[in-house]
C-alpha cells in the first residue's frame, strides 16, 4: 500500500472519529437539549478522539519510514552468499546501491548475475511486506488508540483542555522550527568544514594567498594538492561590497531624505513604489542585466577613458549590486530618520536654520545609529549576494584592489565548487562549506548587531 | 548711535546667499539621488522589453512536405521510431530551392530549417497515420540563425567569414521570403517547450512548471507553520529566554543569504534524508525554511493588528484564550497573513542561488510531472539561458525574465488588491 493513501485512509478514519465522538457525548448525556451537562462543547469531544485516533498512528508512520530502508537494507545483505559478507563497507554499499537500483527497475552499471537478481527481488519483497504490515499496524493502532479515547468520553472529561493542549504544543513545535533552521544550518556547515579543516589546516585557509581548489584525480598528477588560501576570496567579496556600498549608501540616503523632507506627497506616492519595484526584482535578473549590458558598458567606457577593464570586472558587478540594496538603504534610512521626534526638527527649523541645515545637523546626528544599524545590514545582503557575482564577476582568484579587474567572491566559489558532479568528500567539496562557515558567521555577525542597533533606537524616541 | 561691528541681522544677511545655495545643492543632490533609482529601472525595462519582445515571435517556413510511403512505411507498416523524416524535411526543401547542387551546399540548405521541423512531422503522422501518402503544407521552425537574420540581429553586411549565416543561405531565405514561404509568428514552442540545445525549440513549460510544483511545496508547508509561530510568539508565548531566544532567530533568519539556506539543504535533505536531487520537492523544502521568517513577521504583524478589545470581549464572554485566537483574532487577521504568504511566495518565485546548490541546474528537457521529477526553476532557466553563448539565448533569456517580471507582478498586485478589499482600520 502506498503511503500516500494510508495518510488518507488515516485522515478519513480521523473524521469519521470526529463524528463519533461528538455523537458520543451527545448522546451520553441524552442529546442536543443537554449539552449544558458537558463539561467542553460536544465539538472538542470530537476532536479529542480525532486526534487519539491520528497522531500516533501518524507518529508511527514517521519512525517506520525513517527506519525501514536501514532494516530492509540489513536483511537483504544478510541473505547474500558469504563471499559478499566479507567485502568491505564501501565496496557493499556499492552493491546494495546496485541492488537498490536494480530493483527500482533502472539500469546499473555492473553486469547482472543471479545473486544480484536474487537480492534484487529479496528487496522489493521486504519492502512490500514492510508496507503491508506498516498498513496493518498503523490502522490497528489508530482503531486502538480511537476506541480507547471513545471509552474515556464521559460528560466530566475535560477535552477542551487536551484538545487545546495538544494545539499549544503544536504552534509551538511550529515556532521552534526556526531555531531547528538556525541550528542545522550551523551543524552542516560546521561538520563539513571540521572535515575540511582535518585536510587542510585553518590557519593556511584563512591566511593563505592563493586560491585554486582544483584538486586533481590522480595523486601522481600535476598540481594535486590545490591550495586552499581564502584571503584572495575575502579581498575580492570586500572589494565588490565596497564598490556597491560607494553606490548605494550615498544615494539610498539621500533618496530617503529627499523624499522624508523635500519631496511633495504626490511625487512621494509615485516614487516609493517605483523604488519598491526595484526591491522585487529577483537578483538572477539583475545578474543577468550587470553581465550582458553594465560590463560591455563599464568596459567601453573605461577604454574610452584609457584604462584596461576586464570584461567581467569588479566595477560592473559592485555597480549593479549597489543598485540593488538602493531600496534596502533608503527604507531602513528613513525608517532612521522618522523616529526622530518632531519636535527636534520643529525647533531647529523655529531657530531660522534651513532645512539642509536642519538634517545634517539636527536630525542625521540623532538618526545616525539607526542608520548605521541599516547601513551593516546592507553589507551584510552585499557579502551574501549570489546571482549577480556568479553572473558577472569572474572566476579567477585575483588579490587586487582594482575595480577594473576581474575578482571572484565567495558567493561564487561556493556555486562553482558545488554545481555539477562530484564526490561529496573530496577537500574541493568541503572547501565549500568552510566557505559557507565564514560567510554564515559573517552576516550573523553583522545581522545581529544590524538588527539590534536598529531596533534599540526606534524605540528610543518613542 | 556709531557702530562698526555688524549687528546679528547683518551677520545672518550676510551669511544667507551662501546658505542658500547649500540648500539648493543639497535638495539638488536629493533629486539626483531620487532620479538614480528611477532612472535604472526605466533603462532596465526599456532594455529588457527591446531585447526580450523578439523572443515572442519566431520565423516559421512554409514547406510541402509529401509524406511519402516508401519512406514511412517501407513495408507496409508505420515506423515512427526510424522513419526518415529528416529526409522528408530535406527533400521538401530541396523541392522549394530545386537550383541548389552539390554536396557542400545541400548541407548548408539543409541549415535553414531547424531539426524540430522533423519532430512535427513525425508528430504529425503519429496523431493521423491516415496522412501517410498525402503532401501536407507545413509551417515549420526555421533555424535560429535564419530567425536572427530575419529579425535583423545579425548584419547581412558584415563580412561572410564573420557572421554565423553564409551569402547562399541568406540568399535563399530571400527568395522563400520572396515567394511568401517565409512569416513571422507568435512563438508558441517557448510556452510550450521543455529546454533545448536549439534556441528555436527552447520553451519554458518545463521551468514554469517545476516553479509552480516547488511553490506549491513552499505554500502547503510555510504558511500553515509560519501562521502557526506567529501565533504562538503573539498570543500564547510567555517572555522568557525560550521566546527570545525564537524571536532573535526570526530576525536573523530573514538576514542570513540564501545561498546558506542552500548549503543546508545540500547537507540536510540531499546528504542525510536522502532525498532525490533536483527534484522540485527538496527545491520546495529549501524555499519553505527560507520563506518561513518572512511569513512569520508579517503575520505577527496582522494579528498585533487586531485590537485587544476583540480580545477582552470574547474573554469576557467566556471563550478559553484559543478560543478567542481561532474564533476571533485569526479570522480578522487573515488578510494580512495571506499578504504576507503572497510577497513571501514572491519571494521564492525568484529565488534561484539556493537551488544551484541542490543541483536544480541541470539540462533538463522533459517536463516535469510529479514532486520528484527532476525540473530546473524559471530563474535558474533564466541562469541557463544567460550563460548560453547563441545570439538567440540572450533573447529568449530577455523573454523568460519578462515571463517571471510578469507572475511577480500579479503575485504582488493580488496582494495589494487584498490589502486593499480585505483590511479594516479599526
Amino acid at each position: 500500500m502506498q503511503s500516500t493513501t494510508l495518510i488518507l485512509l488515516l485522515g478519513l478514519m480521523a473524521v469519521t472519529a470526529f463524528y463519533l465522538g461528538r455523537g458520543r457525548s451527545l448522546s451520553l448525556v441524552g442529546g442536543h437539549g443537554h449539552g449544558l451537562a458537558l463539561h467542553s462543547l460536544p465539538g472538542y469531544y470530537g476532536y479529542y478522539v480525532a486526534i487519539w485516533v491520528a497522531l500516533p498512528a501518524l507518529g508511527l508512520l514517521l519512525l517506520w519510514v525513517l527506519i525501514e530502508p536501514r532494516i530492509v537494507v540489513a536483511l537483504v545483505v544478510n541473505g547474500l552468499p558469504e563471499s559478499y559478507q566479507s567485502l568491505s563497507v564501501g565496496e557493499l554499499n556499492l552493491l546494495v546501491n546496485n541492488i537498490q537500483n536494480l530493483a527500482a527497475g533502472d539500469v546499473i552499471s555492473v553486469d547482472v548475475d543471479e545473486v544480484l537478481q536474487n537480492a534484487a527481488s529479496q528487496f522489493t519483497s521486504y519492502l512490500e511486506k514492510s508496507r503491508q504490515i506498516l498498513a496493518v499496524l498503523a490502522v490497528g493502532v489508530a482503531g486502538l488508540a480511537g476506541s480507547f479515547a471513545w471509552r474515556r468520553i464521559h460528560p466530566d472529561l475535560r477535552a477542551r483542555n487536551r484538545v487545546e493542549r495538544v494545539v499549544r504544543w503544536f504552534l509551538i513545535a511550529a515556532s521552534s522550527i526556526a531555531i531547528f533552521t538556525t541550528v542545522g544550518i550551523v551543524l552542516s556547515v560546521l561538520f563539513e568544514a571540521i572535515r575540511f579543516f582535518q585536510e587542510v589546516p585553518v590557519t593556511d585557509f584563512l591566511f593563505g594567498l592563493n586560491w585554486s581548489p582544483q584538486t586533481a584525480i590522480r595523486a601522481d598528477q600535476v598540481g594535486s594538492s590545490g591550495s586552499f588560501g581564502a584571503v584572495p576570496l575575502f579581498a575580492g567579496t570586500m572589494l565588490i561590497t565596497a564598490i556597491a556600498m560607494v553606490v548605494a549608501v550615498p544615494v539610498g540616503l539621500m533618496t530617503a531624505i529627499y523624499l522624508a523632507e523635500y519631496s511633495s506627497t504626490r511625487i512621494r506616492g509615485i516614487a516609493k513604489p517605483l523604488l519598491e519595484i526595484l526591491a522585487g526584482i529577483p537578483t538572477v535578473v539583475y545578474g543577468f542585466f550587470a553581465a550582458l549590458t553594465v560590463a560591455p558598458w563599464v568596459r567601453r567606457a573605461g577604454e574610452a577613458v584609457g584604462f584596461e577593464v576586464a570584461s567581467e570586472s569588479a566595477l560592473a558587478a559592485g555597480l549593479v549590486m549597489g543598485i540593488m540594496i538602493i531600496p534596502l538603504v533608503s527604507s531602513l534610512s528613513d525608517d532612521a530618520i522618522n523616529a526622530v521626534p518632531s519636535a527636534m526638527r520643529d525647533g531647529a527649523l523655529g531657530l531660522g536654520s534651513t532645512r539642509s541645515e536642519t538634517m545634517t545637523k539636527v536630525i542625521l546626528p540623532a538618526a545616525l545609529p539607526g542608520i548605521v544599524g541599516g547601513i551593516l545590514l546592507a553589507v551584510s545582503r552585499a557579502i551574501g549576494e549570489t546571482m549577480i557575482v556568479v553572473m558577472a564577476a569572474g572566476l579567477a582568484a585575483n588579490l587586487t584592489a582594482n575595480p577594473f579587474e576581474a575578482v571572484t567572491t565567495v558567493t561564487v566559489q561556493i556555486v562553482t565548487l558545488l554545481v555539477g558532479d562530484q564526490e561529496f568528500d573530496s577537500a574541493k567539496t568541503l572547501a565549500a562549506f568552510a566557505l559557507g562557515l565564514m560567510l554564515f558567521v559573517v552576516t550573523l555577525f553583522l545581522n545581529i548587531i544590524g538588527l539590534s542597533v536598529v531596533r534599540k533606537y526606534r524605540e528610543q524616541y518613542d | 548711535m556709531m557702530n562698526t561691528d555688524r549687528t546679528t541681522r547683518q551677520k545672518v544677511e550676510a551669511g544667507l546667499p551662501r546658505r542658500r545655495r547649500k540648500e539648493f545643492t543639497f535638495k539638488v543632490l536629493g533629486i539626483f539621488a531620487t532620479a538614480v533609482g528611477i532612472l535604472f529601472l526605466g533603462m532596465f525595462f526599456a532594455s529588457l522589453i527591446g531585447e526580450g519582445a523578439s523572443a515572442f515571435r519566431q520565423t516559421y517556413l512554409q514547406l510541402d512536405i509529401e509524406l511519402s510511403e516508401e519512406i514511412l512505411a517501407p513495408d507496409g507498416e508505420l515506423d515512427l521510431a526510424y522513419a526518415d523524416f529528416d529526409g522528408l524535411v530535406r527533400t521538401a526543401l530541396r523541392r522549394e530551392l530545386p537550383d541548389v547542387s552539390g554536396r557542400q551546399e545541400r548541407r548548408e540548405l539543409y541549415r535553414i530549417v531547424s531539426i524540430g521541423a522533423s519532430y512535427q512531422v513525425r508528430d504529425l503522422v503519429a496523431g493521423n497515420p491516415d496522412l501517410v501518402g498525402t503532401t501536407q503544407t507545413l509551417w515549420v521552425p526555421a533555424s535560429s540563425t535564419v530567425d536572427m537574420l530575419i529579425k535583423g540581429n545579425i548584419d547581412a553586411n558584415v563580412d561572410e567569414a564573420l557572421r554565423p549565416i553564409s551569402n547562399k543561405q541568406i540568399a535563399w531565405v530571400e527568395t522563400l521570403r520572396e515567394a511568401g514561404r517565409l512569416d513571422t509568428r507568435f512563438n508558441t514552442a517557448l510556452f510550450t517547450n521543455g529546454d533545448s540545445r536549439e534556441p528555436e525549440l527552447a520553451g519554458i513549460k518545463g521551468a514554469v512548471m517545476g516553479s509552480l510544483y516547488m511553490l506549491m511545496v513552499t505554500m502547503v508547508l510555510s504558511f500553515p507553520i509560519g501562521v502557526a509561530a506567529a501565533i504562538y510568539l503573539e498570543e500564547f508565548a510567555p517572555r522568557n529566554r525560550w521566546s527570545d531566544l525564537i524571536e532573535v532567530n526570526i530576525n536573523n533568519l530573514a538576514a542570513v543569504p540564501s545561498i546558506v539556506f542552500g548549503l543546508l539543504g545540500l547537507a540536510v535533505f540531499i546528504n542525510w534524508a536522502a532525498l532525490p536531487r533536483s527534484a522540485p520537492l527538496v527545491g520546495g523544502l529549501v524555499l519553505t525554511l527560507l520563506t518561513l521568517p518572512v511569513i512569520i513577521i508579517a503575520s505577527r504583524a496582522a494579528i498585533k493588528a487586531v485590537p485587544p478589545s476583540i480580545r477582552e470581549a470574547a474573554l469576557g464572554l467566556g471563550a478559553s484564550q484559543t478560543q478567542v485566537v481561532f474564533h476571533h483574532v485569526l479570522p480578522l487577521a487573515m488578510p494580512g497573513m495571506l499578504t504576507g504568504a503572497i510577497i513571501g511566495m514572491s519571494r521564492a518565485l525568484g529565488e534561484s542561488a539556493p537551488l544551484l546548490m541542490i543541483g536544480m541546474v541541470a539540462f533538463i528537457v522533459d517536463v516535469p510531472g510529479s514532486f520528484t521529477d527532476p525540473a530546473t526553476a524559471l530563474p535558474v532557466q533564466i541562469f541557463l539561458w544567460a550563460d548560453s553563448p547563441e545570439r538567440a539565448f540572450a533573447e529568449r533569456t530577455s523573454a523568460a525574465i519578462i515571463v517571471l517580471l510578469g507572475f511577480l507582478l500579479v503575485m504582488n498586485l493580488a496582494a495589494v488588491i487584498l490589502r486593499k478589499r480585505l483590511e479594516r482600520k479599526w
